[in-house]
């Protein structure tokens, strides 16, 4: 363009030295102070000096006020000072004088020239940033005690501060070293340093598992959708030396033509092995038959929330004529890893006995079958389960409901209901006989209150709700005898 | 790594590839914790490309390519007289985290033959992942491909370890599923894949981690005589009723060992190129299948332009648009205005009258737009209505050679 030459011959023109790289702090102390000083960009030469000591003056001015821009203005600013190009200085300052002097939606304009530019610049330090990310392959360096890795990479422009970041992120537990042509960065597994360019003969020559991963890039390769052409503009020649797996594309690609007429023309072979009709027959009957069976694989699982000490299962006999179904396990519960013993538990017994029921001789059980609780001091509060933990259990409870066969199923409280519904529904509104119906499980039903709530309920209250329980309680056994008979 | 290891890996990588989803993105932003080691970044990371122009970002692999199924398109049916391999969950976490140490791999795809049963190859799987979160403090991507066969609490199991959770619908009718997949059924993959939707949208609601990267799905293209509008409406469906987070149309590649049921035939690749444009009409450009089957001739989208300019032919009537003037909607139908130049129109002509040079600035394909375009200092005259347009804008009928 010949832009600096033919400033530099005039008069006023100011000389502006940075450092070499990306010199984001250095551009910004002299954006500052020129546009403070109302230098417009054609009195400014923008230089790189050679070697660091020559801009120390310039750091040492007064540091003028910051400038108010756009943040599309400063991510540019921030991704295009990385560019290679010697001019991105004077259009970065072009851009500042005129966002500063009448055109503050400048960045909005992406048809306009500059900013077009500009953006093409960004954008290509953005790819080169994640080429970096994704091509930089590192080699384990074979000495003493602790894993160490080291990579060598030569990237487009200056972006190795930037790019390192997504290293520490990604490898913090790791001790690494990426060496570039024009700097080196280091993690130790607490701090990050940059230090001088690099050499190649500074990385080792392989790594174990390359070999291996050859191999993995040459079997995931389909010869018959061969396409150079994406291959290329994804991942453009000049990293492949850095590559190995790139090793493989000539001999893969020499083949790939004859693999693929060889799949084509090849007749279809005859199975050379016979029927494994047992095993198929058998695959699908993969489904838990009996109770215990089912009991096994929830007290394998692990509870949904973390904290329970063992899942609690239902208890009482296959094949009773009720089965009554709580909300989760509580403190006493989850520690004896049996349901209903804790104060509930017990009300609800002393209940159901006066209402007529051998709760021996009942099956009881909970929607959920893990204990959450938040911690309070030593103490270990109860806390409701939400929706989709209800969801996420209730296979378990249809499954045990299979199972157990019950001829009426009785709903204790709203996570009960939500459980064998499916659906959020008052219990004051529901409280009686009620038909589950859900997924091909049917079941004569019965909705009542979970017996927790009476334990809550203030004193004078208590003997009104406690009846009312016992009275569902009765219904509920005359019903189940109805229906057994 | 030893040689036993590698030639597993050769078997059950080349295994895997058939399966066209290697996406690594959607998932939450994680960086490693002190001890750990991995991230993920959102877009996800293709760290090399093949001689096939896909995207190797996740070291995709089977557990192992036994498999009681019999699936005609399928390299590992068990009627296959392939190489069989199976890999010890141990070595399928060292293989990955070795891998991902290295900065080969965003992650880990991992599929399954169906060995003894579906429960317990969904069990193995989760195994995998759960080893890689909880032993190695794995942060990195992990896609499991859920057996819809197995016991539905097998597959929540996998949900909370995985980011991503996927059940190939593989033939898009249930004829053909029935003829070409005899073990597989409809109802039960649309009925898994309706599971996994609702917990993730319960788990987001309650802020809880379950397959935070979505659900995906396959389809194979061209094994069967499904239509395009038909591959495209099913894919509308899904993404309206399960929330799927995308759909992968695999052209029907020929496999070693081919079946006597599918003559083995070169994929159509073209075609396939087109589906996806079609879904990416569906997904960013809010086309209906309804508008997509418009662009489509008894049933198949053209080859040789892309949909969004065959909907465009079609509908001359709604053209030419003025870039200074159109609303947004109206600008994302122009052939050649992608979403993101749309948006840059919309910012800078609220603060200038655009020529049709500076659209030249914001998008890469003027040519296809002119037609379609009013601009400052341009009106395409009579450009729209000639009848040669779709000549002059079709591509070169690529001829697509295996090189």
């Amino acid at each position: 363009m010949g832009a600096p030459a033919e400033t530099a011959a005039r008069p006023m023109v100011q000389s502006v030295a940075l450092a070499p790289g990306a010199d984001l702090a250095g551009f910004r102390s002299a954006a500052r102070r020129l546009v403070g000083a109302g230098v417009p960009p054609e009195r400014i030469a923008w230089t790189v000096a050679g070697a660091p000591e020559l801009f120390g003056a310039a750091e040492a001015l007064a540091e003028a006020p910051p400038l108010i821009l756009p943040k599309a203005a400063t991510e540019t600013i921030g991704l295009a000072a990385q560019h290679r190009d010697p001019e991105r200085y004077a259009l970065l300052y072009a851009l500042i004088w005129r966002l500063t002097h009448g055109e503050r939606g400048l960045m909005e304009v992406a048809s306009d020239p500059l900013v077009h530019r500009l953006w093409l610049m960004r954008k290509a330090v953005g790819r080169d940033l994640h080429k970096m990310h994704a091509f930089l392959r590192f080699r384990r360096v074979q000495d003493t005690g602790t894993e160490r890795f080291a990579a060598w990479f030569e990237p487009e422009h200056h972006i190795l501060v930037a790019a390192a970041g997504f290293f520490v992120d990604r490898f913090r537990s790791l001790r690494w070293s990426i060496l570039t042509p024009d700097g080196s960065a280091r993690w130790d597994g607490n701090s990050l340093s940059f230090g001088p360019p690099g050499r190649r003969e500074d990385v080792p020559e392989g790594d174990g598992f390359e070999a291996g991963w050859r191999d993995y890039y040459e079997s995931t390769f389909n010869p018959a959708r061969t396409n150079l052409r994406a291959m290329r503009a994804e991942m453009p020649r000049k990293y492949w030396h850095n590559m190995p797996e790139t090793l493989a594309i000539p001999a893969l690609v020499r083949a790939a033509a004859g693999r693929t007429v060889e799949m084509i023309e090849r007749s279809p072979a005859m199975p050379a092995k016979r029927e494994p009709a047992k095993a198929v027959a058998a695959m699908f009957d993969d489904e838990p038959k009996s109770l215990e069976a089912l009991n096994a694989i929830i007290r394998k699982a692990e509870p949904l929330v973390p904290g329970a000490t063992q899942a609690v299962l239902g208890e009482g006999p296959v094949g009773a004529t009720l089965a009554f179904v709580g909300e989760q396990p509580g403190d006493q519960e989850d520690l004896k890893g049996r349901p209903f013993v804790g104060p509930a538990g017990m009300l609800f017994t002393r209940a159901a006995e006066e209402a007529g029921i051998d709760r021996g001789e009942a099956y009881v059980t909970n929607a959920v079958k893990h204990f959450k609780f938040t911690l309070r001091g030593k103490r270990r509060i109860h806390e409701k389960p939400t929706a989709g933990e209800v969801s996420h259990y209730r296979w378990w409870l249809d499954k045990e409901l299979e199972l157990v066969g019950p001829k009426l199923v009785v709903a204790l409280g709203a996570t009960a209901v939500l459980a064998l519904t499916g659906k959020q529904i008052p219990i004051t509104r529901a409280r009686g006989p009620f038909r589950f119906d859900r997924q091909g499980n049917r079941f004569h039903g019965y909705i009542t209150v979970h017996p927790s709530y009476l334990l809550r309920l203030p004193d004078e209250a208590k003997a009104e709700a406690y009846a009312a329980f016992v009275g569902d309680l009765r219904r509920i056994a005359e019903l189940g005898a109805e229906l057994a008979a | 790594m030893d040689e036993a290891l590698s030639k597993k890996l050769r078997i059950l990588a080349d295994a895997a590839k058939y399966d066209a989803s290697c996406a690594s993105s959607g998932a939450p932003k994680r960086s490693a914790g002190k001890d750990g080691l991995g991230s993920t970044t959102g877009a996800g990371i293709c760290h090399a490309y093949t001689p096939d122009g896909r995207c190797v970002s996740l070291l995709k692999l089977l557990l192992t390519n036994w498999c009681l199924f019999d699936c005609a398109y399928c390299i590992n049916r068990r009627s296959s007289n392939v190489r069989r391999a199976r890999f010890t969950v141990e070595e399928v976490v060292t293989l990955t985290v070795e891998f991902y140490k290295r900065n080969y791999i965003e992650g880990l795809f991992l599929s399954s033959g169906i060995i003894r049963s579906p429960d317990h190859t969904m069990e193995l799987l989760t195994r995998v992942a759960k080893s890689l979160r909880r032993d190695h403090g794995f942060r990195g991507y992990i896609h499991l491909k859920s057996i819809p066969e197995a016991s539905p609490w097998l597959i929540e199991e996998a949900g909370l370890y995985a980011d991503r959770l996927s059940i190939n619908i593989e033939l898009p009718t249930e004829e053909s599923l029935e003829r070409l997949a005899p073990e597989k059924d409809g109802a039960s993959i649309q009925g898994a894949m309706a599971q996994i939707g609702e917990r993730i949208l319960e788990a987001k609601a309650e802020k809880r981690r379950f397959s935070p990267a979505g659900q995906s799905t396959q389809v194979i293209v061209g094994a069967d005589a499904t239509t395009d509008t038909s591959l495209i409406a099913r894919s509308a469906h899904l993404y309206d009723s399960v929330g799927l987070k995308r759909v992968y149309y695999s052209a029907f590649s020929p496999i070693p060992e081919g079946s006597a049921i599918l003559p083995p035939k070169p994929p159509p690749l073209a075609r396939e190129h087109r589906l996806y444009q079609a879904d990416w009409l569906l997904r960013y450009y809010s086309f209906s299948a309804a508008e997509v089957a418009d662009a489509a001739e008894d049933g198949m989208l053209p080859l040789d332009v892309d949909p969004k300019l065959a909907w465009a032919l079609r509908h001359r009537e709604r053209f030419p648009v003025d870039v200074n003037r159109a609303d947004r909607e109206m600008l994302l139908r122009v052939p050649g205005l992608g979403a993101r130049a749309v948006d840059r129109i919309v910012a800078a002509r609220r603060h200038t009258s655009l020529r049709l040079e500076d659209v030249g600035r914001l998008t890469s394909a003027l040519k296809r737009a002119r037609p379609f375009l009013v601009a400052a200092d341009h009106r395409p005259t009579h450009l729209t209505d000639r009848l040669d347009l779709r000549a002059r804008l079709a591509e070169p009928v690529q001829q697509l050679t295996l090189f």
